[in-house]
């Protein structure tokens, strides 16, 4: 057997979380220290990463880099591995962690120790989502993510921090229970909790319709999708920066993840019976939380209401069950992960100066922050989904395979591209424009160095996607053509058994 | 060479934009001109070197760009006839507009930022016109709405520049909404968007199909050529919307919110002539379906007449153009509507000249009066700035179809067509564009005498002020100028005439029945002498009412008041929209927000759970510290459950 290099990955923030408590006292040179170990461990593990993308085999649909060791008496194993669809949201993550960190750098003053402590948990917990082979694995880090999220939100959150987690809870409480409940189902019938063996297990029909749903309520609220998405805006606006950052990045990509790789390889039935249903809830998100965001006063719940509409583009692509729509609605999380961790960074920027979100607080601010007013832009842009940004390439392919699927769920998803015009350029207007009349904007400060380094790696990446996105495509393409057959073929299975019993 | 003159202006922008600041304005004006004329004389070889030889189309692969199953999309540069005509209208306009503009923005302290926008707009279009792809187009088609965006809220200090460029983007996008179906659909249909693909399939497609459905769009089971008019419909609101044509004009005369080059190079010349060139592009569909031929007819018509009326009563110098650039788009759409596409081409390129210098040389009004807009500040400036008056005056002869300059041949082509066409709509078009021929001659001259005869009414101080522009801005209009006056009797046997075929071969599409271009020149004489008594009758009137009896004009006014405030509102199309639009749009927004979000799914979901939960939990146990331990419990007591039991129960069942 290699060297395990995805558990190596997967518990490397853990290493630094070890050096961390070593650290000692309570004085400005030890939060320092602190937050030069954080950033190191994850800078390190995202490098560490990289070495999966380059020995990635691309031509492999199935399950790479895999390990597994005996655990809880044989029946339950420790099984890890990634294949086209998981891999490239361990990269998102290990990538998106050390921006997190830097954009703590100065807000964070008061526990720094907890909160790094905190974020590298959390990304131990997230990784290992997208590499776990075992449900029970897979249970453990998918929800256990959400602790270190609650403190995030609960510790270093605003006002509201309560109640947002509160909602939170209760939200993801009802999910989980569900699914550890299907979970259990699944093992009873089929006898074991190991993911690859369960994707070439094909559950009885009617039973799929109640796995499918006990999955759908835990996934379409970390989704979230229309109408359990309620708790995001509270969430988003009472996290500090780096827990937007990584909210809307990786946590809402596990829902989106969670479909992809159980609920429709492992209920394709179910999920062909449900489809319409996924497309109206979709449609609706796109154009009810594209309306409310038009309507919003404060910049984050701005921003989180728009990705919900984003998402609806995912949930709508996916279960389209054609090769434009899961690619795009793959390449879309990805690409949602870069962009609305970035305009949460750029509200970040501005808060940390004027310690306030809402929009009318602010205007004219192009006057003194030039640099700013570009990265904004840019992201604005992906956001609106212009062609030649990371934001274009999603959208556009959820709704080509939409088409193909059903013109009237085409026809109303495609309104949102309106819709997202006029709500991101309203806002951008509102900030960035006019003259700066307010007198505590005159003095504001452009982007500072950190600034700088954080945000231009992601405007690098976000127009070199929209250009050539192929290095998403040639990884993901053999899994989701695997994924797209056995689907077809289950499919016609399950036709072949309904119309022999009549 | 073809690469060059695509990547040249994205070359001058990335220098300007990323390093303005550290090279300066000066070098930023000069690197981005510099290389904006390269590109055109690049253009113009090409033009040469593909229109008259017989050089097959090329293509260059640059990059992949998306490829998902068998949806392959590549960046790509084609060249054929049709590409090299814009490639020449859009880096010549282009060029002419950034030397133009050192002088008109020497007084500003962005200009490195301008030049930057400026370049990347170029780019964009020339990505635009050289797609080999539907995608490729829609990259260009968008990046120009950006460009657009960008540089009409330039003076970003400015409310209504900035609302400007939000309603151009969103408007805009209306029309990009039609645009993406129509290409979802050609991939539903063709498994494929490249252009040549599509082109060959097309027709065998309709005619293959035998009424059987292929396409259910909308709940309509549509046979092959009900799809086939499905999809042009779609493409064609796209184009209705770039090029502002009637229902999505509103944000054009807005546009001019932005500085006079810019109004010269995006909102005259070029970009709003893509919707143009997609149609002419596009041509091996379009011409599959004669509905939406008929539809593109009605609309060019409508929107000639109707912004010619409205360009009747304005004021402000910019917007008189703003409008006639929107009636001679309808114009040129009328063209493609009868199927006459080498003509609807052909006006487009000789209109880029005479609208470029108008604009050019308004801007130069403009820039000589301190600028002020409003013509009925001006009069009088005749003496005061002779050359540009005299380019104003060539480009309103070429607007009006003085015969021998450019637009009497492109224009009276395009009303001849009409009368040659067989649609439905054929004739609507013949009349409104034989009267909107009038109306332009009318506000044109109007423009002419109101700006430069008469007594000047500008204040004594913006008068002694009045000075001639630099000839860094009237060397361009010299070149427009020349081109307004020539350009049609250079090239009209080439773009409509007995050199047609062998000029355009396969980059227009006229199926076997399409006569239109012969039978136009057949048309009867009293039809190709009326747009040049329209024009005369045009003038004699504007020359009756603004220079003979100035009054004349104020009391007809007062006597249709009505009519006069519905034109000088637009027909009051803006406070429609708004009225059922924008704010429906936004009340809907909050009431979706606070009662949908709010008192509905919070009410019934968490919150009232959270009410609930609070009432039991009081008084069966107080967890002081909150909700985190409750849900790690519940999840480690679930784990602990499940092991439990698959190492004692379920386990012994394998």
């Amino acid at each position: 057997m290699s060297w395990p290099i995805l558990s190596t990955i997967t518990f490397l923030p853990l290493v630094g979380v070890l050096f961390i408590l070593l650290v000692r006292g309570e004085e400005d040179s030890a939060k320092e220290n602190i937050r030069r170990v954080s950033l190191i461990t994850t800078v390190f593990t995202f490098i560490v990463s990289l070495i999966i993308w380059i020995n990635f085999d691309t031509q492999n649909p199935g399950f790479q880099f895999e390990e597994r060791a005996d655990w809880l008496g044989g029946n339950i194993t420790y099984r890890m591995g990634v294949d086209g669809i998981s891999m490239l949201f361990v990269i998102l993550t290990t990538f998106l962690m050390p921006f997190c960190i830097l954009a703590s750098w100065r807000s964070i003053e008061n526990r720094v120790k907890e909160y790094m402590i905190a974020f590298l948990v959390l990304e131990t917990l997230m990784i290992g989502v997208f590499c776990a082979l075992d449900l029970v694995v897979f249970y453990v880090f998918f929800e256990g993510g959400l602790i270190p999220m609650f403190l995030i939100i609960g510790v270093w959150g605003g006002k509201r921090r309560v109640y947002a987690s509160y909602k939170f809870f209760l939200y993801t409480l009802l999910g989980s229970v569900l699914m550890l409940i299907a979970i259990m189902a699944m093992y009873w019938n089929a006898g074991t909790t190991d993911i690859p063996t369960l994707l070439a297990h094909s559950f009885p029909a009617e039973m799929q319709t109640w796995l499918w749903i006990a999955f759908f309520a835990s996934f379409a609220v970390k989704m979230p999708m229309w109408p359990v998405h309620t708790w995001l805006p509270d969430a988003h606006v009472e996290a500090p920066t780096a827990g937007s950052v990584i909210l809307a990045g990786i946590l809402l990509k596990m829902g989106g993840y969670g479909f992809l790789r159980f609920s429709l390889p492992m209920f394709p039935v179910a999920s062909d019976l449900f489809a319409p249903f996924i497309f109206t809830l979709s449609v609706v998100a796109i154009i009810y939380t594209s309306l409310v965001a038009l309507a919003q006063e404060d910049i984050k719940k701005l921003i989180a209401y728009s990705s919900v509409a984003h998402m609806g583009y995912v949930t709508m692509g996916l279960f389209t069950m054609t090769e434009q729509g899961l690619q795009g609605g793959i390449f879309q999380m990805l690409s949602h992960g870069i962009v609305s961790g970035a305009l949460f960074l750029c509200v970040g920027v501005i808060y940390d100066r004027m310690h306030t979100r809402e929009i009318d607080a602010y205007g004219g601010l192009v006057n003194r922050m030039p640099a700013y007013a570009v990265a904004f832009m840019i992201f604005t842009m992906a956001n609106v989904g212009l062609p030649g940004t990371s934001g274009f390439v999603g959208e556009f392919l959820t709704l080509v395979g939409v088409f193909r699927v059903n013109t009237w769920v085409a026809l109303f998803a495609t309104t949102g591209v309106i819709l997202s015009a006029a709500y991101a350029l309203y806002l951008y207007r509102r900030v960035i424009f006019g003259v700066i009349d307010k007198e505590n904007l005159k003095s504001i400060l452009d982007l500072s160095v950190r600034e700088r380094v954080i945000l231009a790696p992601l405007v690098v990446l976000t127009i070199f996607f929209g250009f050539y996105p192929a290095p998403v495509f040639d990884v993901t393409q053999a899994s989701v053509d695997q994924l797209i057959q056995n689907y077809q073929a289950a499919l016609e299975t399950a036709q072949q058994t309904a119309s022999l019993a009549h | 060479m073809y690469s060059a003159i695509v990547f040249l202006p994205l070359i001058g922008f990335l220098i300007a934009g990323l390093f303005g600041r550290t090279i300066g304005a000066k070098a930023s004006e000069y690197i981005t001109s510099g290389l904006l004329i390269v590109a055109a004389i690049l253009s113009w070889i090409a033009f040469f070197s593909v229109g008259f030889t017989d050089a097959a189309p090329q293509h260059v692969t640059v990059l992949r760009w998306i490829n998902s199953g068998t949806l392959d999309v590549n960046w790509m540069i084609r060249v054929d006839t049709l590409t090299v005509v814009m490639l020449v209208v859009v880096n010549t306009v282009s060029a002419l507009v950034h030397v133009y503009s050192i002088g008109y923005m020497h007084h500003d302290p962005h200009r490195p930022r301008f030049f930057a926008y400026l370049s990347l707009f170029t780019f964009a279009m020339l990505t635009l016109v050289t797609a080999d792809n539907l995608l490729q187009m829609f990259f260009g088609w968008e990046g120009v709405g950006l460009a657009s965006y960008l540089l009409i809220g330039f003076w970003y200090q400015k409310p209504s520049a900035n609302a400007a460029a939000i309603k151009a983007f969103v408007v805009n996008r209306v029309g990009d909404f039609g645009f993406a179906l129509g290409i979802f659909g050609v991939f539903y249909l063709f498994n494929s968007i490249d252009l040549d693909t599509v082109f060959a399939n097309a027709q065998a497609f309709v005619e293959g199909g035998h009424g059987e459905p292929v396409l259910d769009f909308l709940g309509y089971h549509l046979d092959a050529h009900g799809a086939m008019t499905a999809l042009c419909l779609l493409l064609f609101m796209g184009a209705m919307g770039k090029s502002a044509q009637f229902l999505l004009h509103t944000w054009l005369p807005d546009a001019m919110e932005g500085p006079t080059p810019v109004s010269a190079l995006i909102h005259a010349a070029t970009m709003v002539t893509a919707g143009v060139f997609m149609v002419a592009r596009l041509s091996p569909l379009f011409e599959l379906s004669h509905t939406a031929l008929t539809f593109v007819t009605f609309i060019g018509a409508t929107t000639a007449f109707f912004a010619a009326t409205v360009g009747l009563v304005q004021n402000d110098i910019k917007r008189v153009i703003a409008y006639s650039t929107c009636s001679q788009l309808g114009y040129m759409f009328v063209a493609l509507g009868v199927g006459a596409y080498s003509v609807g081409i052909f006006h487009l390129f000789t209109h880029a000249f005479f609208k470029a210098l108008l604009f050019l040389g308004a801007g130069s009004v403009i820039h000589a009066v301190s600028d002020e807009q409003d013509m009925r500040k001006m009069g009088g400036l005749r003496k005061h700035i002779p050359v540009t008056y005299w380019m104003m005056v060539i480009g309103t002869l070429a607007l009006t179809g003085f015969p021998l300059t450019a637009g009497y041949f492109s224009k009276d082509a395009v009303i001849e067509a009409a009368y040659a066409g067989h649609n439905s709509f054929a004739l609507y078009g013949f009349w409104l564009t034989v009267a909107a021929a009038a109306l332009t001659s009318f506000y044109s001259w109007r423009l002419a005498f109101m700006t430069f005869h008469g007594k000047p009414r500008a204040s004594v101080d913006v008068m002694k002020h009045v000075h001639e522009s630099p000839y860094v801005m009237t060397v361009p209009l010299m070149i427009l100028a020349a081109g307004a006056l020539f350009a049609g009797l250079i090239f009209s046997g080439f773009f409509i005439g007995e050199g047609y075929g062998e000029f355009w071969r396969v980059s227009l599409f006229t199926s076997e029945e399409n006569h239109v271009l012969h039978d136009m020149h057949e048309v009867p004489a009293w039809v190709k002498f009326s747009p040049l008594v329209m024009m005369i009758g045009g003038f004699l009137v504007a020359w009756h009412f603004y220079i003979r009896s100035p009054d004349t004009p104020k009391r007809l006014a007062e006597r249709h008041e009505g009519l006069y405030k519905f034109l000088l509102n637009k027909w009051y199309f803006d406070e429609l929209y708004d009225a059922i639009f924008v704010r429906p749009a936004l009340w809907i927004g909050r009431q979706l927000w606070k009662k949908g979000d709010g008192a509905t799914i919070d009410g019934f979901g968490p919150d009232g759970v959270a009410a609930r939960v609070q009432n039991v939990t009081t008084w069966v146990v107080r967890l002081q510290t909150g909700y985190i331990y409750h849900y790690a419990f519940a999840m480690l007591i679930g784990v602990a459950a499940l092991v439990t039991w698959s190492m004692f129960g379920g386990g012994s069942a394998q």
